[in-house]
């Protein structure tokens, strides 16, 4: 399972990492930003992605939207502090197939990347 | 300043301590910031805009910070580097945008975290908006919550 992560924040990235290495998973990239990580989706092709909203460049609903046009299906979870329900509504309109509010416990996130997962089998 | 504005920010600090630091924070009484008044030694800083403007800084003293920031990494932070600075983007981050979130009725839109380092160190809100502190506690020291907002049809304020 390839998971990238997506904060312009190292600290939150690392935090993320971490969860994710709690819970089995090691095959971890990063990227800063969207630009940075449009340029990794190629080559590291990931199963599960971490997106973060408000980033420099460019930001996750607008990576999101250009990895959905290029009609990559891999999974989304949106991490942000974007918790307005009208931003829930537009990031899943942009193809996010879940949603994570920071700040968040270890529990929640590994609870949400399990279910979409789960979601992700399932379908 | 508005009490419906001031209340969300003090809620997420609540919130964020507790979630992510496992934190208890002890709030003081919001008092207006004089224009040329320092704030600690380290300040995290967001702009908002839109319905409601202005900036938002959390600002802590360099103890505080150092302990702030090891709890919330996970590791032991000594000094005041990249890594420290990045962390306290991180936590203003998510203040300005849980508080945002709970601005009834408001459309707003929050700016990329900016951190200052420096004693005695000024931020300067601009000559309109009246800044309030809001004194905080907790058990890795003291920090406060600086807001210089206001509602975007609100008239400009006097700083006397």
């Amino acid at each position: 399972m390839r998971i990238l992560l997506i904060d312009d924040s190292k600290t939150m990235r690392n935090i993320q990492r971490s969860i994710l290495t709690q819970m089995g998973h090691t095959e971890i990239e990063e990227a800063c930003d969207g630009l940075d990580a449009l340029s990794k989706v190629g080559g590291f092709k990931p199963d599960l992605l971490l997106v973060d909203w408000n980033m420099p460049n460019m930001d996750g609903l607008s990576f999101v939207k250009e990895y959905r046009g290029q009609g990559n299906k891999s999974p989304i979870i949106m991490v942000t502090t974007e918790a307005e329900k009208s931003r829930v509504i537009e990031a899943i309109k942009a193809g996010v197939n879940n949603y994570v509010v920071k700040p968040f416990t270890p529990d929640v996130l590994s609870q949400r990347i399990e279910e979409t997962l789960a979601r992700t089998a399932a379908a | 300043m508005d009490e419906t504005i001031i209340a969300p920010f003090i809620k997420t600090t609540h919130h964020l301590f507790a979630t992510m630091l496992q934190l208890e924070v002890r709030v003081g009484q919001p008092a207006q910031k004089e224009a040329d008044a320092p704030s600690y030694d380290v300040s995290g800083i967001i702009s908002i805009a839109g319905d409601v403007v202005g900036s938002i800084v959390l600002s802590f003293r360099e103890e505080t910070a150092t302990r702030v920031v090891s709890l919330f990494t996970g590791s032991e932070v000594n000094e005041l580097n990249d890594d420290l600075c990045d962390a306290i983007g991180e936590l203003v981050n998510m203040v300005a945008g849980g508080a945002k979130a709970q601005l009834q009725g408001k459309n707003c839109s929050i700016s990329t975290p900016s951190v200052i380092i420096g004693s005695n160190h000024v931020v300067h809100t601009g000559g309109d908006v009246v800044c309030v502190s809001i004194p905080c506690d907790c058990d890795c020291g003291e920090f406060a919550i600086e807001l210089a907002v206001k509602t975007a049809d609100a008239p400009a304020a006097s700083a006397a």
